[in-house]
């Protein structure tokens, strides 16, 4: 019996060892597969750390990260994640330890490399949490699969093949279908199915370019999808925090899936087996810290097979720790450091601990959110890579809700389940069976169309679960249509049951008016208007009720809440003490509002807080720093819609709510708050909507004597052609409140004038559509600034290395500016000071300008942050939120004492592509925005922090072979010294017709290649897939070319095959110019606070 | 629109909570208690230490998975933890009207009216756990409109007695003979025993199982209050004169160390869930475990030949004891978990199997 006791007692608590210095490494730019998650679990890694008293130096190019603000870490380095910088930083900073698990696949592959060149060694650095070797035997699939055999669990049966032949081989013998994937690589990247051998044939060779192993696999097709987290310490305890289930069945890559959380469909006995064996594989695998286990499970028994392990934080880590509350980014960095977790404190309730299996009484809809329509000639079919760019988290006490919530916030203008604008499908059966991103969508029409649930599982494999649950949102829209009513006052007339169970299954005030056909009597607005009042009339109201960890076991000290309308008393207690400030966040990670937007919210919240008063946030995007419990006094994990936003202002009763922060999304309802009597701070919602529509900004750049590129708007298609005859094509067009270039577009000639407008129409039809005249080769300008009642306070003025044609979110950003005329600057000062002034501006806004020569023309205006404002601060180090904020709160703010013309280097902020992720699409940039993340980086000149930043996006300094086709005429001559330079640097260069001649008559020495429809040889397309060529650049001839061309094959044999490409004139002579004049090893290792 | 009858939840505060009935149409009254387990109710509702309970479920989502055949194999059930429905009735917020899964046979809704059990749903979970988390445990009555109040009184009946079997049982042929005391055993406990060696004779929990030929006693967990169990208290007494292994689950815990002379006290709102955390006294090893309970140990009052083993990492309660020199151990919580074993805490059993 002693022995018993002995056995049970061991395992004393060891002392913890003594880190000084931690180096963490953060993921970079965001991209397809890799985004705002790793800026939210590197911030509270460096939280833990920083609470320990340990110094913590952060690596990370992507200066728009909540973690590269001051406060965060103690040294930032705006680099490059390659093992060339990062051993560099070592050298320098000799840190002791160092964390890989916070920066996604970017880190972790980093630091398995600085591992395997023994950097890690020689400078006697610790890795803290999951050991190295431990990394590998998940990330190899042949170590991985002989790992989890070992302790007999089932994997999916693979083989790792090192060349086509044995790729052919391998899918032989499993069978097909089969899976393909490129071993190490993130997200899925150059993976699919392949149904036959000749599929196989042009996957195989795509993901070869990604990675020298190639996994082969028997595919799984119409499994569940299901997922663990599991969390384990030093002294072999084990938890799982949660589990979730995907919606879509395997063979949808589970970032492209919909995602519930806690798994819905599965028995306790299902639980229990496969908890037990994540807790199994993570213990034998040696995790410290967090990991993640997904798994294929068999819908008809109890059979699985583990899909994959990922020993990192990964987007579902950030997804289980927003789901349940429960810091697991935070926490596996404790445990990095030692801690078991019974020496941690559960977070949310202060006194229980962190060792537990959260509870939860909600559920939590994932939901991808793609920008497909942003590229041309994209494959729209989802699979097993992903393409989704961002995502949202709803939260409901019924899935109805959680799910209906969620198809809003994805703000692609749906209302939610039913309620939308009818989708024109051709062939509703391949739609459910072929999945895109409009698959949910898809399912509602079939069952509208009368399709029953048997049919639709049998098509899409979705649980019968989930589409009973969907069928119940059906039943109840169709019951409200069937009760049509002619009048306003016959809306009263309605069961307040039913009224009653459609908001509990997450109908929106908008989606019953529709339902009831109040549109037809009165406008969309009046009609949600209307529901609104009768339902506060007869109190079908919502409730806030809290994320707890313990599903309301012990009470919570934190504040991070929900709305439901399945409850009957609020969680909050309201006092209505006017302390709330509310700002509006920016919602799903898209194309064109991103991380940035994040940081904005976040420094609001800081200096609200600062000021005495209470934080509030709205937010939904699981992928952010502001919807971090601990970042505001009261988090609403909730709804951006003008419902939702007047619910919980209702509540808070708020001292003032700020618009300005979160991107277009909370602009957008401005207008509609302040006719509620809202009050805004900082810039009015008068003022804002002059700004925002076109026909009012025009009459008051006019009436201040402004330019402007010459505009009009269209109402009919004899004023355009009029118009057109005056300016003359090119011509931008664009409908106002546009976001990222959203329906925006050059047109070159009638034809696609034409053909456009069809299209713009249809996207918004309140407000009208614009034309104006398309000004080429000239210099865009950005002004980021703050004023106060009309008067600038600060500023800062950035130019754009492309010419205007490039959307300010893809274009290379330059601050301070290099290469603007005194003059140009000061008269842009000028303007702007006017339109301040005009516009009463208090608070953030952003002028983007056309400057030709010293004639400078108004784009346009926003009165809110801009994407460029964290980049700007941070260069600048005076950070404009902060002073903006201050401003909002009626503060007193002093000028700062420095402007732009102190600073003695250069920022430089260059943009992130992810077209390798998105099939087909054409990548090249246009007035639509392409790019999904951006880096800034510093230098001591211009070449210096434009290299830094190229390479943080990406690019490899070529090594022999250039392919270069330099588009029209005049960007021939453009590229003709960067060309000469790169001949003298001993570069080859290899370019096609024209331009070979070009180069040829200017002395410039090339060979010659063909495009793929001309013959002869050497073919260009060969000598990419021969991977003779180390970058190409390609100069599109027009930007409006949408066919399939040779250029088009040329630019996408370059993403498919991974060789860098260069799209611009003017970006590729600056980049070729900084390789050209200066070497890498020169890059000054300067931390942010050295400059 | 399912048009359900009306029903409410009326606790013994006063505070009423509307909603409708999805079980059988009956008003019932009963000791309001909530479980925070996500998944598992066709296993919570037949665990006996539930007898009389109205069961709020704190997970909103109820019934997703259906209910799995009721098949009983050697009078143990294949799937759940008893015969039958020991709760007397069911509070969820959101009841799944179709339910999916492979083995599933029939709907929560369906069950519950075959076994007589009144259920209500479209209510505030979350808003009664804060109730009686402030309050503590209180009594309430589920009201099925139009329906009669079923008259049960479970404060005048032994709990104990009524959950535990009725006659000595016996299971599996192995070398080592086990006598279980059943309190309300749930049979997932049997099931994880039957995976030993071992043969095993259920015994009713007030039996004099002291002239039987033994090589270990398991004291099983039950329904409620300890002090209910005198005469099981008195037996075990006997027992720990003696050195054969001792091992006590559950209220079997309490019973255990109320033999001893130790004292319990009630819990406010009790440990009822699948998370609960234990440690090890002043040790490195912890585990999360199963628990539904509403008395702990309190483990001062124990005889010195006892050392507190387990502690409750929320709220500091005892969760585990062992004898000093005998081999004799007890723990609070389930130490068995379903099928696949190995969990958190299955080496309790293996330590106290290997011990007979």
């Amino acid at each position: 019996m002693n022995k018993m006791i002995e056995n049970m007692i061991q395992g004393e608590v060891k002392p913890r060892p003594e880190f000084k210095k931690v180096l963490l490494l953060g993921s970079g730019a965001l991209k397809i597969g890799e985004a705002g998650e790793f800026d939210y679990s590197g911030s509270q890694a460096l939280k833990a750390l920083k609470e320990e008293g340990i110094f913590t130096v952060l690596i990370n190019p992507n200066i728009a990260t909540v973690q590269t603000s001051e406060g965060v870490a103690d040294k930032i380095y705006f680099l490059p994640v390659t093992p060339f910088f990062v051993e560099k930083v070592i050298e320098k900073e000799r840190p002791d330890g160092i964390l890989l698990a916070f920066g996604g696949q970017t880190a972790l592959n980093c630091g398995v490399a600085l591992y395997k060149s023994g950097v890690l060694e020689k400078y006697n650095i610790q890795v803290l949490g999951t050991s190295v070797q431990a990394i590998m035997d998940t990330e190899d699939r042949e170590l991985f699969v002989k790992k989890l055999d070992e302790i007999n669990v089932k994997t999916i049966k693979s083989q790792a093949v090192e060349t086509i032949e044995d790729a052919r081989q391998a899918a032989k013998e499993l069978g097909y279908p089969v899976i393909i994937r490129a071993a190490y690589a993130l997200g899925g990247l150059g993976s699919g199915f392949c149904d036959n051998e000749e599929e196989l044939n042009k996957l195989a060779e795509k993901a070869f370019s990604f990675s020298p192993q190639v996994l082969v696999e028997k595919s799984l097709k119409g499994w569940k999808e299901i997922e663990y987290e599991v969390v384990r310490d030093r002294y072999n305890n084990c938890i799982t925090v949660c589990n979730m289930e995907n919606f879509d069945p395997l063979g949808i890559h589970t970032g492209e899936s919909i995602v519930i959380a806690p798994t819905q469909t599965l028995s306790n006995t299902d639980c229990s087996k496969l908890r037990e064996l994540a807790i199994r594989i993570v213990r034998h695998i040696g995790i410290v810290g967090e990991c993640n286990v997904q798994y294929a499970y068999d819908p008809e028994s109890e059979d699985y097979r583990v899909i994959e392990v990922n020993a990192r934080l990964s987007r579902s880590s950030a997804l289980a720790s927003k789901a349940t509350g429960y810091p697991l980014a935070f926490v596996a960095a404790k445990i990095g450091l030692g801690y078991g977790l019974f020496e941690l404190k559960n977070s949310v309730t202060k006194v229980t601990s962190a060792f537990f299996e959260p509870s939860i009484d909600y559920v939590v809809c994932k939901i991808p959110r793609w920008d497909l329509g942003k590229f041309r000639g994209v494959d729209r079919e989802l699979g097993s890579s992903m393409k989704s760019v961002g995502e949202v988290m709803s939260i409901g006490r019924t899935f109805e809700e959680a799910i209906q919530k969620g198809l809003r916030m994805i703000g692609q203008g749906m209302h939610g389940f039913v309620g939308n604008k009818e989708l024109e499908i051709a062939d509703i059966d391949k739609a459910l069976r072929e999945p895109t991103d409009k698959r949910i969508f898809v399912i509602s029409k079939a069952l509208r169309a009368g399709y029953t649930i048997e049919q639709i599982y049998q098509l899409t494999k979705i649980d019968r679960w989930f589409l009973q649950k969907l069928m119940n949102i059906v039943r109840t829209v169709q019951e409200l249509e069937n009760l049509a009513v002619n009048s306003a006052e016959e809306v009263c007339n309605i069961d307040e049951e039913l009224l009653r169970l459609a908001k509990v299954q997450g109908f929106s005030d908008f989606q019953i008016g529709r339902a009831l056909g109040l549109e037809q009597i009165m406008s969309t607005e009046d009609a949600a208007m209307t529901i609104r009042e009768w339902r506060k009339k007869v109190g079908v109201l919502p409730v806030v009720k809290q994320i707890d960890t313990l599903a309301a076991e012990y009470p919570a000290q934190t504040n991070y809440l929900y709305v439901t309308y399945l409850g009957v008393k609020h969680d909050v207690h309201y006092t209505g003490d006017k302390k709330s400030i509310i700002v509006l966040g920016s919602g799903a990670y898209r194309i064109g509002s991103s991380v940035e937007f994040d940081w904005c919210g976040v420094q609001a919240l800081q200096t609200i807080r600062q000021n005495g008063y209470r934080s509030v946030m709205i937010n939904y995007n699981p992928e952010t720093v502001s919807t971090d419990y601990d970042m505001c006094d009261r988090l609403y994990f909730d709804e951006l819609t003008f419902e939702r936003v007047m619910d919980i202002i209702e509540l808070e009763n708020p001292h003032g709510v700020i618009v300005s922060t979160g991107g277009q999304i909370p602009n957008n309802l401005a207008m509609r708050l302040d006719s509620q009597s809202v009050n805004i701070l900082g810039t009015s919602a008068k003022s804002i909507d002059n700004a925002e529509d076109r026909d009012k900004f025009s009459a008051m750049l006019d009436r201040i004597g402004v330019d402007q590129p010459e505009w009009s708007a269209l109402t009919s298609m004899e004023d355009v052609n009029k118009f057109i005859e005056k300016v003359g094509f090119p011509v931008l067009v664009r409908p106002s409140y546009v976001l990222s270039g959203a329906a925006m577009n050059v047109c070159s000639n009638q034809d696609e004038l034409e053909r456009f407008l069809k299209l713009a129409a249809n996207v918004s039809k309140k407000h009208p559509v614009v034309i104006s005249q398309f000004i080429e080769n000239a210099k865009e300008v950005e002004m980021d600034a703050v004023a106060q009642n009309g008067e600038i306070v600060a500023y800062a003025i950035s130019e754009h290395i492309e010419y205007a044609g490039v959307h300010s979110g893809d274009a290379t950003i330059q601050f301070p500016p290099q290469k603007l005329y005194v003059e140009t600057v000061r008269r842009i000062k000028r303007i702007s000071r006017q339109i301040a002034k005009e516009l009463n501006i208090s608070g953030p806004f952003n002028i983007q300008y056309l400057a030709k020569e010293n004639d400078i023309k108004v784009i346009e205006c926003n009165l809110r942050a801009s994407r460029s404002f964290p980049f700007v601060s941070k260069v600048l180090k005076i950070n404009l939120i902060d002073l903006a904020t201050k401003v909002m709160l009626g503060l007193p703010v002093e000028k700062p004492h420095k402007s732009l013309f102190d600073l003695d280097y250069v920022g430089v902020k260059a943009s992130q592509f992810s077209f390798n992720r998105l099939q087909k699409a054409d990548p090249v940039l246009g007035v639509d925005m392409a790019s999904t993340g951006e880096v800034g980086c510093i230098g001591e000149d211009s070449p210096s922090a434009v290299l830094t930043a190229m390479l943080s996006v990406g690019h490899r300094i070529p090594k022999k072979n250039i392919l270069l086709s330099t588009g029209a005429a005049k960007h021939k001559v453009e590229m003709l010294g960067a060309a000469r330079l790169l001949v003298e640097k001993g570069y080859k260069l290899y370019a096609t017709g024209g331009t070979s001649r070009f180069l040829t008559e200017n002395g410039v020495e090339n060979t010659m290649v063909y495009w793929p429809s001309e013959e002869g040889q050497p073919q260009a397309l060969e000598m990419l897939h021969r991977k003779e060529i180390d970058m190409v650049v390609n100069i599109p001839k027009n930007l409006t070319s949408g066919e399939l061309s040779n250029g088009y094959k040329v630019r996408r044999a370059a993403i498919d095959l991974n060789i860098p490409l260069i799209t611009n004139v003017r970006l590729a002579s600056a980049y070729i110019n900084a390789f050209c004049t200066m070497d890498v090893d020169n890059i000054a290792i300067k931390s942010w606070d050295e400059y | 629109m399912h048009h359900n009858t009306n029903a409410s939840l009326r606790l013994a505060n006063g505070a009423v909570f509307k909603g409708k009935s999805f079980g059988c149409e009956t008003s019932v009254k009963g000791e309001v208690v909530f479980n925070t387990a996500m998944t598992g109710y066709p296993e919570i509702l037949t665990d006996p230490s539930c007898f009389g309970k109205l069961l709020v479920f704190t997970y909103p989502l109820i019934g997703n998975y259906g209910v799995p055949i009721e098949e009983i194999k050697e009078r143990i059930s294949t799937f759940f933890e008893s015969e039958k429905i020991h709760a007397c009735g069911v509070v969820i917020s959101d009841y799944s009207f179709e339910y999916s899964h492979w083995n599933a046979v029939k709907s929560l809704s369906a069950w519950l009216k075959e076994q007589s059990i009144p259920a209500i749903y479209g209510v505030d979970t979350r808003e009664i756990t804060r109730i009686i988390r402030e309050e503590g445990v209180m009594d309430g009555t589920l009201v099925v409109e139009g329906a009669e109040e079923m008259v049960v009184s479970v404060d005048s009946v032994n709990a104990v007695d009524v959950v535990s079997c009725k006659e000595v049982v016996r299971h599996g042929e192995g070398k080592k003979k086990l006598v279980l005391v059943d309190c309300g055993v749930k049979h997932d406990l049997i099931r994880a025993l039957l995976r030993y060696d071992v043969q095993i004779t259920q015994v009713p929990w007030n039996y004099d199982f002291s002239q039987l030929e033994y090589d270990g006693i398991m004291i099983s967990n039950g329904p409620s209050a300890p002090h209910a169990c005198e005469e099981t208290i008195a037996h075990v007494k006997c027992a720990l004169r003696q050195d054969k292994p001792i091992m006590g689950i559950g209220l079997g815990h309490q019973i255990l160390c109320m033999a001893d002379g130790a004292s319990v006290v009630k819990l406010k709102y009790g440990h009822h869930g699948h998370n609960q955390p234990v440690r090890m006294v002043n040790g490195s090893r912890c585990f999360i475990t199963d628990q539904n309970h509403e008395y702990a140990v309190d483990a001062a009052t124990l005889s010195e030949d006892w050392v507190s083993l387990l502690v409750n990492m929320n709220d500091n309660t005892n969760e585990g004891v062992c004898h000093k020199t005998k081999p004799f151990i007890s723990v609070q919580f389930q130490p068995q978990l379903a099928e696949e074993g190995s969990t958190d805490t299955s080496f309790l059993l293996d330590e106290f199997m290997g011990m007979l």
